[in-house]
């Protein structure tokens, strides 16, 4: 093997991959029990952080760059004058053993453009992860793309050896889509989505029943959506989120926030990438996945985009005065949850800790909780932090510029950028 | 001072093992004068200690290290010798009033070099064994948020050390990184990697405390380094690096300088999740000896 050669293969099939954002090594369920190398049980790893704070877990290459698809938003796209390059089998290999056996990785996260054809591109990408499996004896984690409109066979096979399948929605409307990637379809990204969903559940299925049962993608599905590349609102991509975990039982929903990489007139002529978006989306799906929330509690109609200012539950809390203040002494784990300022941690704490002792606002201090947004929203012992009773807008005003108050960098940041351009 | 992988490796007694739970007698009145303690430095001697606690019914005004022992002008601290079994009683009954995991964030607590370490297990099992019912979730109370606090930093440096570990590959095929965490986390992180690496001999070293884990393709041991000889050289020199290791580290700063994206520059972030201290044990973080040339791949806006 040619090191400069594999060196330059290197560095533009991990360039080409990084718009994949997903990067999680968690919830695997592959144990070392051979004396072989690696093993993907339980909690992810972050090795290591680029400079744009993005953790690296995973060895995140594409098999290709070559694509006959012609993607506007995407580097690898077929009209892109760029240099191209193919991986080979036993050089993916070599590079994922050698990368977990310096305990840079947790594992590999393999996507390709599409050459020749999808069932060709499938083939290649399931023989990687075979002979990591079969033949090395690998248990490291393993994510690996399902190339929409790939055979159901090589589907399913790739299921064996991945902890993790995902097929890539990308844009959050099928009109979208077809404007900005017309080889692609819905139905051909939904049906292997479904197709897995589907091998997931067989799987646990014949767990329940069987001793030994070969594995089936035991940590799940994820897919990712690119926000700020066509016109959809916040209501419109979280609505398609909740049906994705409500319907096809996915572990993650990634956004991207779309980098501008073309002058292309089909997309949106900016510099930047929206980043806080991105980051409301998250926070929106967090409150979704771990908070108890409802999609249709935190967007509707009336409210279609999220407020970029503050993160959606103090927007929600702000929105809904009549279910405030809550007494933490008495209310229920579920409302304890919804108050702004108080995280998981602090809500398991207060819920825990009043066994013992009534809880003072002393404790919640101790506890963890931000009593800057908290003090609003919240009563211990029929105290409250704040005795007068604030509107909506002097509570915004007051957490946003009051004393203390601490703007995170990003948000000053995008929300400078805004105020300049308009 | 010697170390242990686990807190204790003797079997617990059946007498005390059927004991668990059922029987939970409230810890004598420590009636007599309180005393000053000093003790070996091992958590097996801060066992004893507390077994002498509750034997002498004297409380402590102080716990210490032999080496460490301070105190004023007419403190005589009383020396206690560690002894195995008793260590063992103590550390199997301490379930009587707690379970497994708050047992574990006590020794968690001694692994964490905390200056007043030893008098925070001391009032955390006092208070548990005066409460008469389970206290580890009794967040109002100061040394049980203290002790939660502690173990949770301790979670946090052991798993910094499992992402933060780089192994270089020497000629004859060992796997060796060096490390300098804030606390003593190597026991913690033993059987991740014994776990994870099962087919190649490995070596983690902590350079501030001078001892390392070592794994022979069957077993994990401690390996101490004599304090007093010569300094280690903990870099190993490049004449007994495998062949292709300088590759593999070149190609690793290569991946790690492509995958960043340079348009979501956010130092900030970076540093918070990194922090400065750990990046000289990272292979990512040292000096490029080739220039970085980003790929080509975008036609810039206007």
């Amino acid at each position: 093997m040619n090191d400069q050669r594999i060196q330059e293969k290197l560095s533009i099939l991990a360039d080409a991959a990084k718009y994949d954002v997903s990067c999680s090594s968690s919830g695997g369920k592959r144990k070392n029990e051979s004396k072989g190398l690696g093993n993907a049980e339980g909690m992810g790893i972050c090795h290591s952080y680029t400079e744009d704070g993005r953790c690296v877990s995973l060895l995140k290459i594409l098999l290709t760059n070559h694509c006959i698809f012609d993607c506007a938003y995407c580097v690898s796209r077929k009209s892109n004058d760029v240099k191209r390059a193919a991986f080979t089998v036993d050089e993916v290999v070599d590079l994922t053993m050698n990368f977990y056996r310096r305990n840079y990785i947790e594992g590999l996260f393999l996507s390709s453009g599409i050459f020749s054809s999808p069932d060709y591109t499938m083939e290649r990408l399931v023989r990687i992860i075979k002979k990591l499996r079969t033949e090395h004896n690998f248990n490291g984690y393993i994510h690996v793309k399902a190339i929409p409109g790939a055979s159901e066979e090589l589907i399913q096979e790739a299921g064996l050896y991945a902890d993790r399948l995902s097929v890539n929605i990308e844009l959050p409307s099928e009109m979208s889509l077809q404007n900005l990637a017309p080889e692609k379809n819905y139905k051909e990204i939904l049906t292997p989505m479904a197709q897995i969903r589907d091998g997931i559940t067989k799987n646990k299925e014949e767990k329940a029943l069987f001793k030994k049962v070969p594995q089936f993608a035991t940590a799940g599905q994820s897919t990712q959506l690119i926000v700020g590349a066509s016109a959809e609102n916040d209501l419109q991509i979280i609505s398609l989120t909740d049906s994705l975990y409500k319907g096809y039982g996915l572990k993650r929903v990634y956004y991207s926030g779309y980098i501008p990489i073309t002058d292309d007139a089909r997309l949106p002529q900016v510099t930047q990438p929206p980043l806080i978006r991105e980051h409301r989306l998250y926070q929106t799906d967090w409150l979704m996945r771990f908070y108890g929330f409802q999609a249709d509690e935190i967007l509707d109609p009336a409210h279609p985009f999220l407020d970029l200012e503050v993160d959606p539950k103090l927007a929600w809390a702000l929105r809904n005065r009549h279910v405030f203040p809550i007494d933490v002494n008495t209310a229920d784990f579920e409302m304890i949850l919804r108050i702004p300022g108080v995280g998981a941690r602090s809500a398991k704490r207060i819920v825990a800790a009043r066994r013992f002792a009534p809880i003072t606002l002393d404790h919640l201090h101790k506890f963890g909780v931000v009593l800057k947004r908290a003090k609003f929203f919240l009563t211990c012992r029929g105290q409250a932090l704040s005795t007068r009773d604030y509107d909506e807008q002097t509570i915004r005003r007051q957490i946003l510029f009051g004393a203390g108050s601490v703007r995170s960098a990003l948000v000053t940041q995008q929300l400078d950028l805004f105020a300049q351009a308009s | 001072m010697s170390r242990s992988l686990t807190p204790n490796n003797r079997r617990a007694t059946t007498a005390v093992a059927t004991n668990a739970s059922s029987s939970r007698r409230i810890a004598p009145e420590l009636s007599n004068a309180a005393l000053d303690y000093a003790y070996d430095g091992s958590f097996e001697g801060l066992l004893t200690v507390l077994f002498t606690v509750y034997d002498r019914k004297s409380a402590p005004n102080s716990i210490q290290p032999l080496g460490a022992v301070q105190g004023g002008l007419f403190a005589m601290p009383v020396q206690i010798d560690t002894d195995d079994a008793t260590a063992a009683r103590v550390w199997e009954g301490l379930l009587r009033y707690m379970d497994k995991e708050a047992r574990t964030r006590l020794f968690h607590t001694f692994l964490s070099e905390q200056s007043d370490r030893e008098l925070l297990i001391f009032r955390y099992a006092d208070l548990a064994m005066r409460a008469g019912r389970d206290i580890s979730d009794n967040y109002a109370d100061d040394n049980v948020r203290r002790v939660a606090s502690i173990a949770q930093q301790m979670y946090r440096e052991k798993h910094r050390m499992e992402a933060f570990v780089r192994f270089e590959k020497t000629s004859d095929g060992l796997f060796h990184a060096t490390i300098d965490p804030d606390f003593d986390v190597l026991p913690l992180i033993a059987p991740h990697f014994t776990k994870r690496y099962a087919d190649q001999r490995w070596l983690i070293f902590d350079k501030r405390r001078r001892y390392g884990l070592y794994y022979d393709l069957q077993r994990t041991d401690i390996v101490e380094f004599e304090s007093t000889g010569p300094q280690r050289n903990t870099a190993i020199s490049a004449t007994v690096l495998d062949e292709r290791e300088p590759l593999f580290k070149l190609l690793w700063q290569s991946y790690f300088d492509h995958v960043n994206i340079p348009e979501r520059k956010n130092i900030k972030l970076h540093r918070r999740h990194m922090p400065l201290r750990y990046w000289r044990y990272l292979s990512e973080k040292q000096p490029r000896e080739q220039r970085f040339e980003p790929i080509k791949n975008k036609r810039p806006i206007g």
